[in-house]
């Protein structure tokens, strides 16, 4: 006790109110040392991506998918989980194809066995079948991403580039971005416990290529490219076709574009 | 990671309709029910004590400590359900150190700390301070100790001193009510602004929240004063009761103005949601939420307490209505936080199929730890009543 009271008056004598303040705001700084150590972490993937001479200020990403020209092979499923190390189980998926089926009666039977990964099955359904066509899933790079405005540690964001990414190291698990993911495409990975998605492949566009969907596709029902540049493939394809994007309703303006999509899908 | 996968196969089978693959698995389980659970009744808690002193309700003034007891007593054991839920726990402090300012779950962590330091610990300390230098006088080790380090080795007991406890309270109170609906409302914005999940997105949800925290926050205090009572051998003061009965009753009509608001909102809008939602309702969420949720937490004890201002009753048998209604909506309130967070993950966003949940036992998101982490705040606060006694016989005069 006598030496608190011994501390306290030391504390009355030396250090006025002025000086405590003047001593106290710059020691908060010191609150920010984690950030810089992490920045530090950061940097080196930066110099990766500049050592390929890829300036991402000068790309605007995004993807088109001609729903008329999928043949449901899946090969675009089996070269995602190959390139990005996705679990093999049927419960995690960068990419995904849905298949639609529409019967006479207007009911509509949607399914993805694996997320198509072995293609569908030709089993016959009772009914007879008005119509189906299959629908390529992938994370669909919003503008206006709802992921990134939730997360609380600022994990997942948006590059210059358009791409929505998730720094894994820096993911805490809380999984608030798979909540308000409007379309399924996030999952948390069962080994590293950190949020998931597709990536568009970033460490492929980097180096000039495309992503492994989009080159495994034997049907060009993906294109890849960039949107604000007019030479680009898939401006033409923008151009050149009736375009819809999901769920537009939830002003999350997605970087996927589908051609020729029905209303059955979600 | 083999321990996921082998939970999520046999799910595959129970899947009805279709849903995206990555949503077989449900991310936010059992834990996270408790979450907005503990929260609520903090707030609840805290509002009951606010009423004895911002509006000088003298009825219920034996409840004033025990309340805010209980509420320190759940606000501590609130933040270990999301803390035990994350994949990466060590990693938490990152909300803290480098908040993302646009997420309302990274905000949490400044909401709660700023409920826990400057408003219940301040009010706390403030109430308690001219007992704690009065009983240490009297005290010798441990006790002593222990009641001087938490006053703080504060002295003055002077007229001046003690009348600015008053003050400062009262400022600590005003400034505390809103903070509690701070609180709890902000954990039904963490919900309630999904825009991806219709059950969850609504501008009703954080006042839903906040309406089912306090009647759920009445009905604990309530408990715990009758269940303390006997125990001291002390008698139950049925005016105090009747008066927390009757906040109880008031506040559940709100409560339950509100939730059939919603629902006949949801009816009548008929958005593209609403074929799922109904089948979630009528099929999965039957029991829960019609049954448990809607009846017994609350038509069977809003009838019961009706039922007891509208006859005259004798003492025993108030009680026991009494108790068991603040029971009953223990378990209903319960199951409307077990109906908002899994009922919310157990239809697609596609909306064109229902998963299941399954929880586990063992393991850190198991119900072996839910258990323990209900059953800690009330641990901590036999703790606290044993330190800082609330009881009103204890107050130096």
């Amino acid at each position: 006790m006598n030496l608190l009271k011994q501390l306290m008056n030391k504390s009355n004598e030396n250090v006025g109110r002025r000086e405590f303040v003047k001593k106290f705001l710059p020691s908060l700084i010191t609150l920010l040392i984690p950030k810089f150590l992490l920045a530090e972490e950061k940097k080196k993937d930066i110099t990766w991506i500049l050592s390929n001479d890829y300036r991402p200020n000068e790309h605007y990403w995004a993807m088109g998918i001609d729903i008329s020209k999928c043949i449901g092979c899946g090969r675009c499923v089996e070269a995602c989980k190959s390139e990005n190390n996705v679990p093999d189980e049927p419960f995690f998926f960068r990419t995904w194809v849905e298949r639609y089926r529409i019967l006479e009666d207007g009911e509509t039977i949607v399914d993805s066995p694996n997320g198509a990964m072995n293609s569908f099955n030709n089993e016959p359904l009772e009914e007879n079948i008005i119509r189906s066509f299959f629908v390529p899933k992938i994370c669909n790079q919003c503008d206006n991403p709802p992921c990134v405005q939730v997360c609380p540690v600022g994990a997942t964001f948006k590059t210059p580039d358009g791409v929505v990414l998730v720094d894994s190291e820096y993911c805490i698990g809380c999984r608030y971005c798979i909540q308000a993911c409007p379309y399924g495409a996030r999952f948390l990975h069962p080994e590293t416990r950190a949020a998931e998605k597709c990536t568009f492949c970033y460490h492929r566009i980097v180096e000039g290529k495309v992503p492994a969907c989009v080159e495994a596709c034997p049907t060009q029902a993906r294109i890849f490219g960039e949107i604000k540049k007019k030479a680009s493939p898939l401006v033409r394809f923008l151009r050149l076709n009736k375009i819809s994007v999901l769920k537009p309703y939830l002003n999350t303006e997605p970087k996927v574009y589908y051609a020729n999509l029905d209303m059955e899908v979600r | 990671m083999n321990e996921i996968i082998e939970h999520l196969y046999p799910l595959l089978r129970e899947i009805t309709g279709y849903i995206y693959p990555n949503e077989i698995e449900l991310h936010w389980g059992l834990l996270v029910v408790i979450y907005p659970y503990l929260t609520g009744l903090v707030a609840g808690a805290f509002i009951l004590a606010s009423l004895v002193k911002v509006f000088n309700v003298k009825e219920v003034q034996a409840t004033y400590r025990i309340s805010l007891l209980t509420a320190l007593a759940f606000l501590l054991v609130a933040p270990l359900p999301l803390l035990a839920h994350l994949g990466h726990p060590e990693k938490s402090l990152a909300i803290f150190l480098t908040p993302n300012t646009s997420s309302a779950m990274a905000m949490f962590g400044f909401v709660y700390a700023w409920y826990l330091m400057a408003v219940l610990l301040l009010e706390i300390w403030l109430d308690y301070r001219k007992d704690l230098i009065i009983w240490a006088r009297n005290e010798t080790g441990i006790r002593r100790w222990l009641h001087r380090i938490i006053s703080l080795f504060s002295g003055d007991t002077s007229d001046r001193a003690i009348n600015f406890d008053k003050k400062a309270i009262k400022t600590v109170t005003i400034i505390g009510i809103p903070s509690a609906f701070l609180l709890h409302g902000y954990v039904g914005f963490i919900f309630g602004s999904v825009k991806a999940n219709p059950w969850w997105s609504s501008v009703l949800m954080p006042i839903v929240f906040l309406f089912s925290a306090i009647v759920s926050g009445i009905a604990l205090v309530l408990l715990i004063y009758m269940i303390v009572m006997p125990i001291r051998g002390k008698q139950i003061d049925m005016k105090c009761l009747d008066k927390m009965a009757s906040y109880l009753f008031y506040t559940m009509i709100i409560d339950f103005s509100l939730e059939t608001l919603d629902f006949i909102h949801r009816i009548y809008e008929s958005e593209e949601s609403i074929k799922i939602l109904a089948a979630l309702v009528s099929g999965k969420l039957f029991v829960s939420l019609i049954v448990v949720q809607l009846l017994m937490g609350m038509i069977i004890p809003l009838g019961l307490i009706a039922a007891i201002k509208m006859f005259k009753t004798p003492d025993e048998l108030r009680k026991l209505i009494y108790f068991v209604a603040a029971l009953l909506v223990q378990v209903g309130i319960f199951s409307t936080r077990w109906n908002v967070v899994i009922g919310g993950q157990l239809f697609s966003k596609s909306f064109g199929g229902l998963t299941v949940y399954k929880m586990t036992f063992l393991g850190l998101e198991g119900l072996l730890v839910s258990i323990a982490i209900l059953v800690l705040p009330l641990f901590i606060l036999y703790i606290l009543f044993k330190i800082l006694p609330p009881w009103e016989e204890m107050r130096a005069t």
